[in-house]
């Protein structure tokens, strides 16, 4: 019975593309949404994922996400070298600073930006981004005078008006040596490196601790995050809570601390709810097309079924060839719209949109796709289960 | 009509021993609705068929004869009588029994044909076998050979689109008989056709579907295609008013007059 299930199925294509598409673009939208809002989530946790060489981030207790800078006093810094379990200890200062830029390619022209500006600890630059997306220059020029590494997303903010490629990646060294002042600091370009795109997509300006030190005179208090390391074979959670309880600072590993930024942005911005909703929203018009076009094939076809029963079809086998059709099409529009959604992920990479799609995001979008299935077939089940054979006289 | 008028009034008296009962129902009544809605459809009604001949309902609109007919092919449960199919008691079958009992006993051909569009001939034909467990390869083969037998054999692999009414019904006349069923119910089979397709539909009934160890019952309202009738039940309001044997046709050319021969 099953191939005359899916020759029924298949027989109207404009039917069964009525129904594929709907169920694909709930796949779609559903994929789509939540992997924009995953991306923008971990988005707001970049920079912790950024700094790399650490395992623990100290800092003042009542810090709730990383962008919520509470500056410590110097002497923490030691008390927190001093704890049992920690190998090393250094600073981070990350704040904000004016970036003023005169002159750009030659024309009178003012760029004044505000930066996010990382302060790495001038020996062991400890929290500089990964090797691999230093993209110009090396890490060790950021000891020279007056040197900084600038963010590559970010260059057509702080040098607009040039021409596309200048911003390509082969045109990167053309930036090194181009004076920027910061604070009213000079400041020179020595390297150009990929950070990760934060909430506030400000661009991101690395030097070292010392100089960041220089360019805010003003505030007294520059210490911002200690990063620190455990001691080869120590657990870097019970080092954590250790450097908590001796310290009374806040002290969490790089992931908890993310996850603490990111559980922030969940509690504290109506972020979540608004995707939720588009994604909801999705789900219903999908289950409303998808739905609907099903269970009108299955009306249309209400009387051939009606034929079958009279001819001896079960109940069950006329509802097996019901969800099988409806299985058919659950699938091709689950594999269609995610792979859409990919395509697009794909398609957007580099740009301006956050797009990630974590692996649990796929089963989540199967198992919208199989209610909606479950709920056009239920309909549908429930009129084939109560027809009587006898319609099937009637003209 | 005064020519049907004057054949009841004659019955041909057949050898009523030698037939073979093949439905036989008694005092079958069936109600539609409840309240001021409620109609009777079927009023204790009796009534049998046999084997090896063609017995018709006829009657006019609305008489109940498509409910008679459901309940002779086992797809409508009436709501007093019985109703036995070969011996085999079908009203107090469950419907799970009454539905494997149709599939390998009953064979249907709807007014409408109830083909299904996305199907060929042939996989329409194929259809009881199909539900009897058969495989998609050696159902459709079997189909081909009764499309063949039955003059379809170049259109086995049309599809209903692609086919005109008289052919449709050849079709679906094949998908009737393609298991052998040992009972044939027709509702109005050639309603639908104009006359001369009307009559070879009802020929081709004849010669194809009426066999010593099967029963063909036809409703019909069209008038021109009563000769046919072996047995012929005439209702009215619910009710058989007249049953009237013809017994074995004749050609429409020597019309049942009766008593001028
Ligand atoms: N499912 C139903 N629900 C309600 N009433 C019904 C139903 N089926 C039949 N009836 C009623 O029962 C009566 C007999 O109907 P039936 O279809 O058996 O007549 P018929 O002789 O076949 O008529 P026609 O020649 O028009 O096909 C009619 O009054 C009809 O309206
Ligand atoms: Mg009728």
């Amino acid at each position: 019975m099953s191939w005359i299930a899916l020759q029924m199925l298949t027989g109207d294509r404009a039917k069964f593309f009525g129904i594929v598409m709907g169920l694909t673009f709930a796949a779609l939208l559903i994929t789509q949404q939540g992997s924009i809002f995953c991306g923008l989530m971990l988005r707001t946790a970049g920079q912790v994922a950024d700094t790399t060489g650490a395992d623990l981030w100290v800092m003042d207790p009542n810090v709730l996400h990383v962008d919520d800078v509470k500056p410590m006093i110097q002497n923490n810094l030691y008390r927190v070298r001093g704890v049992d379990g920690v190998l090393w200890a250094v600073p981070l200062y990350k704040g904000t600073a004016r970036a003023k830029i005169d002159n750009v390619e030659g024309k009178p022209r003012q760029v004044i930006e505000q930066v996010i500006l990382l302060g790495l600890d001038d020996s062991s630059m400890v929290g500089a981004p990964p090797r691999d997306r230093i993209l110009e220059g090396r890490l060790e020029d950021l000891r020279k005078p007056d040197a900084v590494f600038i963010d590559n997303n970010r260059l057509q903010k702080l040098f607009p008006g040039l021409p596309k490629e200048a911003y390509l990646r082969e045109n990167y060294h053309k930036f090194l040596g181009k004076e920027i002042e910061m604070n009213d600091h000079r400041a020179i370009i020595v390297g150009v490196c990929e950070a990760s795109r934060t909430f506030q997509s400000n661009p991101v300006v690395y030097t070292t601790y010392s100089r960041a030190k220089g360019y805010v005179p003003m505030e007294r208090k520059t210490l911002s995050y200690i990063l620190a390391k455990a001691e080869p074979g120590r657990d870097p959670e019970k080092v954590a809570e250790t450097i908590k309880r001796q310290t009374g600072l806040g002290a969490l590993t790089g992931q908890a601390f993310a996850d603490k930024t990111i559980d922030y942005y969940l509690k504290y911005t109506g972020i979540p709810i608004n995707f939720g909703i588009t994604a909801m929203l999705g789900f219903l018009v999908g289950t409303a097309i998808a739905g609907q076009t099903f269970y009108n094939f299955t009306l249309e076809n209400l009387k051939q079924f009606g034929a079958l029963k009279a001819m001896g079809a079960s109940n069950g086998r006329i509802i097996g060839m019901i969800l099988l059709q409806a299985t058919v099409v659950g699938l091709l529009g689950y594999g269609i719209g995610v792979g859409l959604a990919a395509l697009f992920g794909v398609m957007s990479k580099g740009g301006e949109l956050a797009f990630y799609t974590p692996r649990i995001l796929l089963p989540i979008t199967g198992v919208a796709v199989v209610l909606i299935c479950i709920l056009a077939s239920l309909l549908s089940v429930r009129k084939v289960m109560v027809l009587e054979p006898a319609v099937v006289f009637r003209g | 009509m005064t020519a049907t008028l004057a054949a009841i009034s004659k019955k041909t008296a057949p050898e009523a021993c030698e037939r073979r009962v093949a439905v036989e129902i008694r005092a079958i009544s069936k109600h539609f609705g409840t309240g001021e809605r409620r109609v009777t459809a079927l009023r204790a009604v009796d009534w049998e068929v046999y084997a090896g001949q063609m017995s018709m309902i006829v009657g006019p609109s609305g008489c109940g004869k498509t409910t008679l007919l459901s309940v002779v092919a086992g797809i409508l449960n009436a709501d007093e009588g019985s109703v036995s199919i070969f011996g085999e008691e079908v009203s107090r079958m469950s419907d799970r029994a009454r539905t494997r009992f149709r599939a390998t006993h009953i064979g249907f051909v709807f007014q409408q044909y109830n083909l299904l569009p996305a199907l060929t001939a042939a996989e329409n034909a194929a259809i009881p076998l199909v539900i009897a467990g058969w495989s998609k390869s050696k159902a459709v083969d079997r189909a081909r050979e009764v499309l063949s037998s039955l003059g379809m054999g170049k259109k086995t692999e049309s599809f209903p689109n692609q086919l005109s009414g008289g052919q449709q019904q050849r079709v679906a006349i094949s998908r009737a008989l393609v298991h052998e069923p040992s009972l044939l119910v027709c509702d109005e089979p050639t309603a639908a056709l104009d006359h001369e397709t009307g009559l070879s539909v009802m020929e081709l009934l004849r010669e194809a579907a009426v066999k010593p160890d099967r029963a063909v019952v036809v409703v019909t309202h069209d008038n021109r295609v009563f000769h046919f009738g072996e047995r012929i039940a005439h209702m009215d309001d619910g009710r058989i008013v007249q049953v009237e044997d013809k017994g074995p046709f004749r050609p429409a050319s020597a019309p049942s007059t009766g008593g001028h021969d």
